[in-house]
C-alpha cells in the first residue's frame, strides 16, 4: 500500500520537495554568513545588510514559500488524493482487494499527511533559522528600510516557526475532506486554494490576538512614543479623531488602542490643541511653523489634562506561546476533518 | 458452502428513488451465473451490495454464506463496470499493486496471462485498448485468488469481438481455478456464451433463476386454436400469451411433457425465454389494475 501511496504520489511529491529544497540550500549555505554579520555588526546589523539584495531576495523568498506551502500542498497533495480515484471510478478497483478501504485511507493519509508536515516543517525550520538574527535584530530595535516588521506581527508571524506545519495539516485534511465531497479534482483544487488563503487570511484577525490574554498598559503619548495623529475637516480647525504611541518594548504586536480622559472615559475626538502636536498643515508658511510651539509643550498639557491611551497588544514574548497554541489548534482541527473523511469513506461511495 | 449470493429483501434507495427493492434472491455456488436485466433493473446495485461498495437501505445480503465486509475482500474479485484501471499505471505496475494489496496474490498466473494477452508490461493502462483494459481488470480479479469473482457489465463497452475474446478467456480462467462466478449483462448472447446459470431481474425482482439447459428444456412455445389461458391444464404455467381470431399462441413453462395434439410444439432460445419473462413484467405492471378490477 506504501509503495502505491508513493507511485500515485511521487509526481507532486518531487515538485513541492524540488522547490523546498533548492530553497533550503541556499538558505543554509547562506545563513552562516548572515549569522557572522549579525555578531560582527551588532547594533548596526540591520543597516549594513539591507543593500545586499540577496539578503532582501532570500527574506522574501523563503516568506512567500513558508505562506505558500499550505494552499499548495492542501490543494495538489490533499484534494485529488480520493477525488481523483472516485472521478476516475478507480476507488472501485483499489478497495476491492484485499485491503479494507479504511486501511487504505489510513496509510494514504499517515504518509502524504505526514510528508506534509515534515517537508513544511523542514521549509519553516530554514527560514526561521535563516532570518533569526534579522529577527533578533528587530526585536532589538533597528529597522532599516526592508527590515522592519517584528516576527510577532501577521506579515511574518505565519512565516515563522512550527505554525507553518499545523497550517500544512490542516490544509492537506482539508484538501482532503473537500475532495471526498465534491469527488472532482479540479473543483476540489480550487475550493481547497480559496479555503486555505481564506484561513490564512482571517486567522490573523479572528483567531490568533485571543490565543492568549493580551497584556493591558496605560501610557502618556510623549514626543518619543508618539506614532501617529489622525486629523479630519478643513486645514485651519481640523477635529483631532485621535493619537497613537508606542507600547514600552520592542516586537509587540499591539492589538487596540484608545484614548481616555482623566475620568477613563473613552474618547471619540480629542482637544483641538492636539493639532498643533503634529506637524504644520502642508500650506503653512514658514512663519506659521516657525510661530509654533515646541511639539513636548503640547504633549505636556494632554498628559496634564489627564489623557491617557489604553493599549492592549501581545508582548514579544508571546512569540511562542502563540505559535504553539496555533500550531495546536490547526492541528485539531485537521484530526477532525480526518476524522470525518474516516466516517464518510465507510458509506457508500460508487 | 452453498450459495454464492443470497440476498433477502434487500433494498436499496439513493436520495428518494428505491433503485433495488425487496430482492430475495439465491444464487448458487461453483457455477457460472449470468444475471440478466434491463437497464436500471438493480443489477449493478445488487452487485455493488454484495462487495460491499454499498450498504443496504433494507434487508441482507450474504456472499459466500458470511455478511459482505473487511475479511471476505480477499474472498471476491471484482471487476467493475468499465472495468477501470489505473491510467498513468503501466500494466506490470497494476500487477505489483494486486501483489502489494492481496496476500493470496498468484503472480506466476498474472505473468502468465499478460504474456498470453501479449500485453506489453511497460504499457501505461491509459493507453490500452477498452478490451485490453477489460483483459487486465481481469487478470487483477482472477490473481487475486478469488473464491467468487463478481464482474459488473464487464464487457458492455467492447466491440462484439473483444466482447467475445473476452469472455472465452474468462471461461478458460473459471475451469482452471474452479472458481464461482455471477457476470451481470443486460446481452442475452454475452451469457449464453458464457454462463450455465440464468437470473432475470426485472424491476428489483427475480423473474426466473435456473439452469439454462433447464430452463432450455421446460419452456415451450405452444401455437394452436384459439383457446383462453384459464383453459390450459394445471401444469403448464403460462408465461405469455397471444391471440388472433382463430389462433392463440402461448408461452409455457412445464415440466410434463405435452400431450395435446391440437398444439404445435416449439422450442425456445434463451432470448425468447428471457424476453417473455422481462415482456411479462413490464404488461403485469401496466395492466395491474385494470386486471384486478376484471377478475372482483
Amino acid at each position: 500500500m506504501i509503495w502505491l501511496t508513493w507511485r500515485q504520489f511521487r509526481l507532486q511529491a518531487l515538485v513541492v520537495v524540488g522547490a523546498v529544497a533548492a530553497l533550503a540550500v541556499v538558505l543554509v549555505v547562506t545563513g552562516p554568513g548572515l549569522a557572522d554579520d549579525y555578531q560582527r555588526y551588532a547594533g548596526d546589523f540591520l543597516n549594513q545588510i539591507q543593500f545586499d539584495r540577496i539578503n532582501q531576495y532570500l527574506y522574501i523568498a523563503g516568506q512567500s514559500l513558508v505562506y505558500a506551502a499550505p494552499p499548495v500542498i492542501g490543494a495538489f497533495w490533499g484534494a485529488p488524493l480520493i477525488a481523483r480515484e472516485l472521478e476516475a471510478g478507480t476507488h472501485r478497483l483499489v478497495w476491492n482487494q484485499s485491503i479494507t478501504r479504511t486501511r487504505w485511507l489510513v496509510t494514504k493519509l499517515a504518509f502524504t499527511g505526514i510528508g506534509a508536515m515534515v517537508v513544511t516543517g523542514a521549509l519553516s525550520l530554514a527560514v526561521t533559522w535563516w532570518a533569526d538574527p534579522i529577527d533578533d535584530a528587530i526585536d532589538a530595535g533597528q529597522t532599516a528600510g526592508f527590515f522592519e516588521i517584528p516576527r510577532l506581527l501577521p506579515p511574518v508571524f505565519g512565516a515563522r516557526g512550527v505554525v507553518p506545519i499545523g497550517y500544512a495539516a490542516f490544509a492537506f485534511a482539508l484538501g482532503v475532506a473537500v475532495g471526498l465531497l465534491v469527488r472532482r479534482s479540479v473543483v476540489a483544487i480550487a475550493i481547497t486554494l480559496a479555503g486555505v488563503i481564506a484561513i490564512q487570511i482571517l486567522s490573523p484577525i479572528l483567531i490568533r490576538p485571543y490565543l492568549m490574554t493580551p497584556v493591558e498598559t496605560t501610557v502618556i503619548v510623549t514626543v518619543e512614543n508618539m506614532r501617529g495623529l489622525q486629523l479630519s475637516g478643513p486645514g485651519q480647525n481640523p477635529v483631532v479623531m485621535r493619537v497613537e504611541a508606542k507600547a514600552d518594548g520592542e516586537g509587540n504586536w499591539k492589538l487596540s488602542e484608545q484614548t481616555v480622559n482623566s475620568a477613563g472615559e473613552a474618547q471619540k475626538t480629542l482637544p483641538s490643541y492636539l493639532a498643533e502636536c503634529g506637524p504644520p498643515p502642508p500650506n503653512a508658511t514658514a512663519e506659521e511653523a516657525r510661530s509654533r510651539q515646541p511639539l513636548s509643550v503640547c504633549f505636556q498639557r494632554l498628559a496634564d489634562d489627564g489623557y491617557r491611551q489604553q493599549i492592549t497588544y501581545h508582548p514579544a514574548s508571546h512569540f511562542w506561546g502563540l505559535q504553539w497554541r496555533e500550531a495546536g489548534l490547526f492541528l485539531l482541527l485537521a484530526f477532525g476533518l480526518t476524522g470525518f473523511c474516516f466516517w464518510r469513506i465507510r458509506r457508500d461511495l460508487t | 458452502m452453498t450459495s454464492a449470493l443470497r440476498a433477502r429483501g434487500l433494498g436499496k434507495k439513493y436520495g428518494r428513488r428505491w433503485a433495488l427493492t425487496e430482492c430475495t434472491l439465491d444464487v448458487p455456488a461453483g457455477r457460472v451465473v449470468g444475471l440478466v436485466g434491463p437497464n436500471g433493473a438493480g443489477k449493478s446495485t445488487l452487485l455493488n451490495l454484495a462487495v460491499g461498495m454499498l450498504t443496504p437501505t433494507t434487508g441482507s445480503i450474504e456472499v459466500l454464506d458470511a455478511p459482505t465486509g473487511g475479511p471476505q475482500l480477499a474472498k471476491i474479485g471484482f471487476v467493475a463496470q468499465d472495468t477501470p484501471t489505473y491510467g498513468r499505471l503501466s500494466v506490470a505496475e497494476h500487477l505489483k499493486l494486486g501483489a502489494h494489496l492481496n496476500p493470496g496474490w498468484d503472480d506466476s498466473l498474472a505473468q502468465a496471462r499478460i504474456q498470453q494477452l501479449g500485453l506489453d508490461p511497460k504499457q501505461r493502462a491509459g493507453k490500452l485498448s477498452g478490451g485490453q483494459r477489460a483483459q487486465l481488470a481481469l487478470t487483477l480479479g482472477i490473481a487475486k485468488r478469488p473464491e467468487l469473482l463478481i464482474l459488473d457489465e464487464p464487457v458492455a463497452a467492447l466491440d462484439p469481438l473483444a466482447r467475445r475474446e473476452f469472455l472465452q478467456d474468462l471461461m478458460e480462467a473459471v475451469t482452471e481455478q474452479e472458481l464461482s462466478v455471477v457476470l451481470s449483462s443486460h446481452l442475452v448472447s454475452d451469457v449464453e456464451r458464457s454462463c450455465d446459470y440464468l437470473v432475470v431481474l426485472v424491476d428489483s425482482r427475480v423473474q426466473i433463476s435456473g439452469d439454462i439447459e433447464t430452463l432450455l428444456a421446460t419452456h415451450y412455445r405452444l401455437a394452436g386454436p384459439r383457446r383462453d389461458e384459464k383453459s390450459m391444464p394445471q401444469n403448464h404455467y403460462v408465461i405469455s400469451a397471444s391471440h388472433t381470431d382463430r389462433q392463440s399462441t402461448f408461452l409455457v413453462r412445464t415440466d410434463e411433457p405435452i400431450l395435446d395434439p391440437a398444439w404445435s410444439i416449439s422450442q425456445l432460445t434463451l432470448e425468447d425465454i428471457v424476453l417473455a419473462y422481462m415482456g411479462r413484467s413490464a404488461s403485469m405492471q401496466r395492466n395491474d389494475r385494470p386486471v384486478l378490477e376484471v377478475h372482483r
